[in-house]
């Protein structure tokens, strides 16, 4: 096992430690006593596992997990971004259809492979996007007449 | 059956069954993922009809996967990991189309296998499952949880800490005896978290995010020409090989009964149990249609049983199998021992609808299957976008809340870093499906104990407790003993490599 996935290791099984102790303790002080009855038992597992997935991380004795490499997380970075935007902010703030649009088209962009300087790998981005968007509205809106926040341009 | 073929429900079963197709064909959309980005299209629809639209999709993903194992040598689904061995084999010697024939014809008779296994084998369980009382429910749900913690993750001990962490998510908002708020650290999660969304984003953003890891390059993979092949052969062949298609139904069905193992399994040991009894032998991986039909009428046969302790005692036995309870209950049916008296029209429609989804599926499967090659195809950043926007919407369409879309986010997110250090979704997601009704009949047993026998003697004693407290205390003790074994040899491979390495 590198150095790497060690540390990442030892941080993912500490997180995950910190949040077993912290429900465990939650469910040991917080009242009524009766409803954290069945959160107790399970909590005292859960942070019983974690601590001892902690300490075989700190030991260096994790054999499973790949951790994260420096290029997937590269790789990711830009399109986690759009969609931690589109779910916490946009989806809401331009409504959702709007802004769905927006974030199909930017993924499709970032990560398609087709060259970015070719008129026609453009216009066969919008078209899909165009094609997508179409069949969502039918769908959810007219089809399904689901409720979706609606902003600027639906 | 006569609830099948009226016109919304049969168009409903043919819709299901070709878009489940289409959807299993698709790397990186697992039958379970689909399931669950199907489930909000069917709020408008009645129960029935939602239900029969969601079998018929569970039913033809998992048959669907083996086009792209086929023809691009990617399994659609863990499932049909057996079948790529001889499958892709059999395309790259000119025989594609004869491999997908034969793998819808195979699947079709395991799944028809299964479903009649499901039709005789439920009433049957539901009459026993009647005699249990909450302190059997309480260990049945730790089972579940446990089975599933212990056999689908390469950990025992992070298989079963997903599972804790399952259970922990729900009892997080209001508890049923005494109102009191437990685990609120945001208001989104004032309602507690609904199952849906969570499904959603468990399943589907980790999916997306790994697309993103891939960054600007496409699958790459090129779609075999596939040339005609007579239907009559493939029959023949099929039906000419009974042996493998005899252990592949056998050990599908069987495996399906067991909660937690799954249709990856299922392929893989039936494979694996056909070659050992094939006169064949030699042959499997080369293009042997003997390795596609164990592993494809096993991956479909499991389908049937596997809905088995769902129905019957509202325990899923599969990620799949949870996700249709989240669908059971948005349409406000508790299954369980009486389900068939409470909603015998609903739960033998859904059945029903199963055994005539199998049989639509071969025969859709046969057609469309050049057209499904086409669109397991679809670049990695359109589906990404695709699958991203799908569970944005559906996990709002749930509520209509926003909340419930940051929950999807943050537990899919959550669930991405999850897997990558060794946990996994499915004892997660069943601690999450079954932290209720482990919570609601330790309560309910409690209060009996309290009042007669007391807690101790109340949820250890009787020989059905302990039967369960035993196959609990097994399963994760021949998980433990197998992971040390496996790790025993890795460790010993390792020292010869590097003996070599220095010699």
């Amino acid at each position: 096992m590198s150095d790497l996935p060690r540390t990442q290791h030892i941080i993912a099984s500490g997180l995950i430690a910190a949040v077993g102790v912290t429900v465990a303790w939650i469910s040991y002080t917080q009242e009524p006593a009766q409803a954290y009855l069945f959160p107790r038992m399970i909590s005292s597992v859960f942070a019983v596992l974690a601590i001892w997935t902690f300490g075989k991380a700190v030991l260096g004795r994790t054999k499973v997990g790949n951790g994260l490499s420096a290029q997937a997380m590269f790789n990711m970075a830009p399109g986690l971004v759009v969609m931690l935007v589109y779910v916490f902010w946009a989806a809401k703030a331009l409504g959702f259809y709007t802004a769905t649009t927006i974030t199909v088209f930017i993924l499709i962009s970032l990560y398609d492979p087709a060259p970015h300087g070719a008129a026609k790998t453009w216009i066969k981005r919008i078209l899909i996007t165009a094609g997508f968007m179409a069949v969502m509205y039918g769908l959810f809106a007219l089809l399904l007449n689901v409720f979706t926040p609606r902003e600027v341009f639906f | 059956m006569g609830d099948v073929f009226t016109p919304v429900n049969f168009a409903l079963l043919l819709i299901g069954t070709v878009g489940g197709l289409i959807l299993g064909a698709t790397p990186g959309l697992s039958p379970t993922m689909a399931v669950a980005l199907l489930i909000p299209f069917t709020f408008q629809l009645e129960p029935q009809q939602g239900l029969i639209l969601l079998g018929a999709a569970y039913t033809s993903t998992v048959a669907g996967g083996a086009v792209s194992a086929i023809l691009l040598k990617i399994p659609g689904a863990p499932a049909n990991i057996a079948t790529t061995l001889d499958g892709h084999t059999m395309a790259l010697n000119g025989q594609g189309a004869k491999a997908l024939q034969v793998s819808f014809l195979a699947s079709a008779v395991g799944g028809i296998f299964g479903v009649l296994l499901l039709i005789f084998l439920t009433p049957v369980l539901a009459q026993w499952a009647l005699a249990f009382g909450p302190s059997h429910l309480f260990w049945l749900a730790i089972l579940g949880v446990t089975v599933i913690g212990t056999l689908d993750s390469s950990s025992v001990v992070k298989g079963l800490l997903s599972g804790c962490i399952g259970l922990w998510l729900a009892t997080i908002g209001f508890d049923d005896i005494m109102g009191a708020q437990r685990f609120i650290f945001h208001s989104s999660l004032s309602g507690g978290i609904n199952v849906i969304p969570a499904l959603i984003g468990l399943f589907a953003i980790p999916q997306v995010i790994t697309m993103l890891t891939k960054g600007r390059s496409d699958s790459g993979a090129e779609v075999i020409t596939v040339q005609r092949h007579p239907i009559g052969a493939a029959l023949r062949e099929v039906f000419g090989r009974l042996r493998a298609l005899s252990i592949g139904t056998g050990v599908g069905s069987i495996i399906g009964l067991i909660p937690g193992v799954g249709g990856q399994i299922a392929g893989l040991v039936a494979y694996d149990q056909s070659k050992k009894f094939s006169a064949e032998s030699e042959k499997f991986g080369k293009g042997h249609p003997e390795g596609v039909i164990a592993a494809e009428s096993a991956n479909n046969a499991m389908v049937g049983p596997s809905l088995v302790p769902l129905l019957t005692l509202s325990i899923p036995g599969s990620p799949t199998a949870a996700v249709l309870l989240g669908g059971l209950l948005i349409h406000g049916i508790f299954p369980g021992p009486d389900l068939f008296m409470n909603y015998p029209a609903v739960a033998w429609t859904f059945i029903d609808s199963m055994l005539i989804g199998q049989i639509l599926m071969c025969v859709f499967g046969l057609f469309i299957a050049g057209l499904a090659a086409k669109v397991a195809r679809v670049p990695h950043a359109v589906m990404a976008a695709i699958v991203l926007a799908l569970a944005v919407f559906g996990s709002y369409s749930v509520q209509n809340s926003m909340g419930d879309v940051y929950v999807m986010a943050t537990l899919g997110l959550g669930m991405y870093f999850l897997e990558r250090f060794g946990f996994s979704a499915a004892p997660l997601v069943l601690g999450l499906i079954l932290g209720p009704i482990a919570e609601a009949n330790f309560i309910q047993g409690s209060m009996i104990a309290n009042a007669t026998v007391g807690l101790g003697p109340y949820f250890f004693t009787g020989a059905l407790n302990w039967l369960l407290i035993a196959i609990v205390v097994v399963s994760i003790s021949y998980s433990v003993w197998m992971e040390l074994r496996q790790r025993r040899y890795t460790t010993k491979d390792d020292a010869v490599a590097k003996e070599e390495s220095l010699t």
